[in-house]
């Protein structure tokens, strides 16, 4: 019993994180029309920033810097926005599918980076002994997995509340007018390239505080943790739950996250370790699956984009 | 903030305006000039350069030659944000709405400089962005108002129909009280009944000091509320002058109709 609870506090906390990603893939999507295809680039600047600033100092690593849990959250942020911004200006003239291109390469060369840059990164070792927030207080993983849980919780509440109120604001209706119709919002004195750039830069930070949650939640990362499988799947959580929509993104982030999981549960128990390579196959094609029958029968997603007006416009 | 104008000196004055794609010469040499207080119609075959010419004028284009002068200012070169910034606005011939936000809404974005547009106010002066909205709402309600409009406030600008679509370009461009309206084909593919109400809202307009600058196909449209009137053909202005005296004229009707004998 004990460890059915303990597994799904852990799945929850899981949830929270990425769901945390999401929100910030939504804020530039949904709302801004805007397709990073670089989310889990973000995500791993986050996480390392946060890995190398506060694990256990150890001699082989020039980080490791064993600095307070909230200087590496907010480090994490900071680093994950100014990578951003940069890689905004860069690429922020480009339209879709050519902002994809552009994001997804630049996400798989900081993965390369990652994995290549050993005495930063631990290179495939990762890097290990990230403190956990309190972590002496609580005497088990249950105790100290809930009370993170509960601070994942709040964090996610925060940003939700947060969110749905930019959104309703005139800084948020300039995105909606820019997805909308970027010409028009040109033509009617919005200078476009600016608001893309907030909200590239802001969507990506939410993207690196969820790295440094992570990383501070399991106490180890690698650079195998951000594969573009990751990006693959914070797109397949948004589309599912509903773009455009806040409680889609988060409500996306629970199924999809559920169904990897459960048919990794499934494959690791049915499939015989020779045909593992395989099995982890399957999980793929299942999220795929998903994502198509998605789009095939309801494209708008499971809640679906729902009609924003500013606060002050109601009737 | 702008040079002061001389009594003499157009709103607009466009000069060895040209713009070529590739082998194209779209707009070939324009001159023209639009006076402070008039209606200047824009007429001329398909394939003209007209749409092309507003392009240039309103920034979505850059020129490949010549300059653009309002106010006083240079124009030629600068982002459509900018020149809109400067009073100088223009609407599309095919209606470019944000479909899945209200009217109101539509309206509402449009007010320049407003403190909720920057990221920060909304949270550290909720006050101020709160007044503004305000004031923008009561706005947009009394543009909607002038433009037949007002019912349809919180109605998604995607269910419009395509005569109110034309009215809905005119209304938000209306929210900051711009000094030229350039706009593109208004009466295209509207029912007579809203022609006129779009043609006197566009006089009343007039009759307050604002100056247009209007491609039309339709003749009666032209005839009742533009003088003068400029004429392109082939990229290049062909006539400028009285509407009338462009129905009698030789070369206008020659670049409608194709040579006629004598």
């Amino acid at each position: 019993m004990t460890g059915v609870v303990s597994y799904l506090v852990f799945f929850a906390c899981v949830v929270l994180i990425l769901g945390i990603v999401t929100l910030g893939l939504n804020l530039q999507w949904g709302f801004t029309g805007l397709f990073n295809a670089g989310v889990a680039g973000f995500y791993a600047i986050g996480a390392f920033t946060h890995a190398i600033l506060t694990a256990a100092p150890q001699p082989q690593y020039l980080g490791n810097f064993g600095l307070p849990w909230i200087v590496g959250v907010v480090a994490a942020m900071a680093a994950t926005a100014a990578a951003a911004w940069l890689v905004g200006v860069l690429t922020i003239r480009l339209r879709g599918d050519y902002l994809a291109i552009a994001s997804f390469g630049i996400a798989v060369s900081i993965q390369l980076v990652t994995l290549n840059w050993e005495a930063l990164t631990g290179g495939s070792q990762g890097i290990t002994r990230i403190p956990k927030p309190l972590a002496g207080v609580f005497d088990t993983p249950l105790a100290f997995n809930l009370w993170y849980l509960a601070l994942l919780a709040a964090i996610v509440g925060a940003l939700y509340v947060a969110l749905e109120r930019i959104v309703r604001s005139p800084w948020g209706r300039v995105l909606r007018a820019i997805r909308e119709d970027e010409a028009a919002a040109i033509a009617l004195g919005k200078s476009a390239r600016r608001y893309r750039l907030e909200a590239f830069v802001l969507g990506s930070t939410m993207m690196g505080l969820a790295g440094a949650l992570y990383a501070s939640f399991i106490g180890f990362v690698s650079a195998f943790d951000f594969l573009p499988i990751v990006t693959f799947q914070v797109w397949a959580m948004l589309i599912v739950g509903g773009s455009g929509n806040n409680r889609g993104a988060l409500l996306g982030t629970f199924v999809v996250w559920g169904i990897w999981t459960a048919s990794g549960a499934l494959v690791t128990k049915l499939v015989p370790p020779t045909y593992a390579a395989q099995g982890a196959a399957v999980q793929v094609i299942l999220i795929g699956l998903l994502l198509v029958l998605t789009l095939l029968f309801r494209p708008q997603g499971l809640i679906g984009e729902e009609a924003v007006v500013s606060r002050h416009a109601k009737d | 903030m702008f040079a002061r104008l001389s009594p003499t000196e157009p709103l607009l004055l466009v000069q060895g305006l040209a713009k070529s794609f590739g082998s194209l010469v779209a707009v070939d040499g324009v001159d023209l000039a639009v006076r402070e207080g008039t209606i200047t119609g824009l007429i001329g075959p398909n394939g003209a350069g007209k749409t092309t010419l507003f392009n240039l004028i309103a920034g979505t284009l850059a020129p490949s030659a010549g300059t653009i002068v309002f106010r006083g200012e240079r124009i030629e070169g600068e982002p459509p944000d900018r020149i809109f910034r400067r009073g100088l606005a223009r609407t599309f011939q095919i209606p470019r709405p944000f479909p899945q936000m209200t009217v109101l809404e539509n309206l509402m974005l449009v007010p320049l400089a407003q403190s909720g547009e920057r990221f920060w106010n909304n949270w550290l002066r909720p006050g101020a962005v709160a007044r503004e909205e305000r004031a923008a709402r009561a706005r947009a309600m009394e543009v909607l108002d002038f433009c037949a409009l007002a019912e349809k406030a919180q109605t998604p600008a995607g269910q419009l129909s395509g005569g109110q679509l034309k009215l809905l370009e005119l209304a938000r461009v209306l929210m900051i009280e711009p000094k030229l309206i350039l706009l593109d084909e208004p009466a295209a593919g509207v029912n007579p009944a809203l022609i006129e109400t779009l043609l006197e809202r566009i006089l009343a307009l007039h009759r307050r000091g604002v100056t247009f600058f209007i491609i039309e196909h339709n003749m009666d449209v032209v005839m009742r509320a533009c003088d003068p009137v400029v004429v392109m053909a082939q990229g290049r202005v062909i006539y400028a002058g009285s509407g009338e005296g462009a129905r009698r004229d030789r070369r206008v009707l020659d670049a409608y109709f194709g040579d006629l004998p004598e």
